[in-house]
């Protein structure tokens, strides 16, 4: 009497389940489809032969090449120094009595609430008049400032889970905080810099309106930028490198979220993926 | 006493040091642009032309042509509609049905299903405007899919643009709602749960009567959370539709963008990113808020 329903609600689940799984994979059909296809068009086509010609154009262009190794630099740089400036901040936060230090984090947390988007103009503004539009350093580390809230309150978290005996130890032996921090504690919370740091590198590895307004020639731009304008220039006629330009592009991004799967869960609940 | 004095003013010494470089970095370019922009939002300054250079103050000149200005409160009408069916009904509700259903389910199955909707949220935004131009267009997969059950193509972008972004921005966010609710729906007691089975409490009751109360927090979170990210969306909505057609999709960054880069009223510009700030604040402050009841 009692099963029936059950094994009928679990039913109906599995089938809500499946169709909401078709409808998330669907949209991205087409990029594949396309991408293999000699005759890629918007709607789904069978790739019949498959090729992979498209991958092949988007690799032999250097201006292509170019703008992957932008991205590469902009998205390392951006992590590295949100890594590091962000640990230094992040140990006093977690290990000393400071006076206003709760403030300070809420401030953080604050700042990481706010979204990117309103600082955009005034920031066109200050770089312009500074004379630092389309300078690569200059944007990489306006990215990173942006999210160093964020990077200090997930590492502060990382900080807080190692134990400070050992560095009691360290220090009693004449260590200096900046080799305790490098010997003691960093190697100790490895997994959770991993994590930060992947989070930035992929955050503005797809980070497309910072580098649009601050970036303008054509050399310097990262794929983001150079892949919308391949959209709005030749995209609609050449589907197949469209496709294949935006696959390549999405990999990195989708490799390291795998590699990081496993440590992720910690850093997600801080509710990291704002911005 | 003395010692420990000493050792806590060494502490703040090395502490306020190895912090300097992470707050003057915020500071510089973080904070100051949010300052300089009132101080723009009050001058007629412009990118380009004589107002480039001879530009003035105009006190609160800006925010008065806001107020009058009938397109900026279309911006912010269709900015109200993207946030409220995008993410706190669309994101939410898809986010907490995937994590309820997929309680209990095999691991491949919740593998299988979790990681096709965490492509959404990988995917770069620029990509996801690609994607979905192709799922939309007349000729796309989705009017290809619809003929299956016999209905007749459409221009998604240009009859329903508003549908298409909110269908997109639910397809890219929902996987960040799906994870903070399945940690949330992990950490409900299971005895809680038990127990409204003995008493005889159907699912349906077991969920109104346990399930949402403990989790309340996480929903409230959640939600202040998708909110944020989504005010701020320009990318993928500035490659889908760039905001029409006509004014029918252009939300308020997209205004703000039209306003200082393609009209180069950086004074006009900047005064609609503060009214965008204040919206951020607010919500921000809730977050911050939010937050500290929690801990």
């Amino acid at each position: 009497m009692k099963r029936k329903p059950a094994r009928l609600r679990a039913c109906l689940s599995y089938l809500v389940l499946i169709a909401i799984f078709v409808n998330f994979v669907w949209p991205l059909l087409w990029l594949v489809l396309a991408s293999i296809s000699t005759k890629p068009a918007w709607k789904l086509v069978m790739p019949n032969p498959a090729t992979m010609e498209n991958f092949r154009s988007i690799v032999g262009t250097p201006l292509n090449l170019r703008s992957f190794a932008n991205s590469f630099l902009m998205a390392f740089g951006e992590a590295a120094v949100a890594l590091v400036i962000g640990l230094l901040a992040a140990y006093p936060l977690s290990r000393y009595r400071l006076r206003g230090k709760s403030k300070l984090l809420f401030s953080l947390l604050f700042l990481s609430g706010l979204p990117i988007t309103t600082v955009m103009v005034p920031l066109y503004m200050i770089f312009f008049q500074l004379r630092i539009i389309d300078n690569l350093a200059a944007t990489t580390l306006f990215m990173a400032a942006a999210s160093l809230p964020n990077a200090i309150w997930m590492l502060k978290s990382f900080v807080d889970d190692v134990p400070p005996s050992l560095e009691e130890a360290a220090a009693i032996d004449g260590a200096s905080v900046l080799q305790i921090l490098r010997r003691v504690v960093a190697p100790l919370m490895l997994p959770g810099m991993f994590v930060v740091f992947i989070f930035n590198f992929s955050g503005t590895w797809s980070n497309f309106f910072v580098p649009f307004i601050l970036i303008n020639s054509l050399e310097k731009m990262p794929a983001s930028v150079t892949i919308f304008q391949f959209f709005n220039s030749y995209g609609r006629v050449a589907y197949g490198q469209l496709a294949a330009y935006s696959i390549l592009y999405t990999l990195p991004v989708v490799a390291l979220y795998l590699a990081s799967q496993k440590y992720m869960s910690q850093g997600f609940t801080f509710g990291g993926a704002i911005k | 006493m003395q010692q420990r004095s000493n050792l806590q003013r060494r502490q703040i010494r090395k502490g306020i040091l190895l912090l300097v470089p992470a707050m003057a970095l915020i500071s510089i370019f973080y904070l100051s642009p949010a300052i300089v922009s009132v101080f723009y939002s009050l001058t007629n300054i412009s990118q380009v032309g004589r107002k480039a250079v001879h530009w003035s103050f105009v006190g609160a000149a800006n925010y008065a042509m806001m107020l009058r200005d009938g397109r900026f409160w279309v911006s912010l009408g269709n900015t109200a509609i993207f946030l409220l069916f995008s993410a706190i009904i669309g994101q939410n509700g898809l986010g907490f049905l995937i994590a309820y259903l997929m309680q209990r389910k095999s691991l491949w199955f919740r593998r299988l299903v979790g990681m096709a909707v965490l492509l959404g949220l990988v995917t770069p935004e620029v990509v996801v405007s690609i994607i979905f131009f192709a799922f939309f267009g007349v000729e796309g997969s989705l009017n290809q899919g619809l003929a299956l059950f016999g209905i007749s193509p459409k221009t998604w972008l240009f009859s329903c643009s508003m549908l298409s972004i909110i269908l997109a921005n639910i397809w890219r966010g929902t996987a960040f709602s799906m994870l903070m609710f399945q940690s949330a729906l992990d950490s409900v007691p299971s005895e809680l749960l038990e127990s409204a089975h003995l008493d005889g409490a159907g699912p349906l009751r077991t969920l109104v009567g346990v399930t949402l109360p403990v989790i309340q927090g996480t929903i409230l979170t959640n939600t202040v959370l998708i909110t944020i990210s989504t005010i701020g969306v320009f990318g993928m909505i500035f490659a889908l539709t760039g905001g029409g057609p006509g004014l029918s999709s252009t939300t308020v960054p997209i205004y703000m963008y039209q306003k200082a880069f393609a009209s180069y009223q950086i004074g006009y510009g900047s005064a609609i990113a503060i009214v965008l700030l204040c919206f951020g604040i607010a919500l921000s402050l809730f977050y911050t808020k939010a937050f500290r009841s929690q801990a």
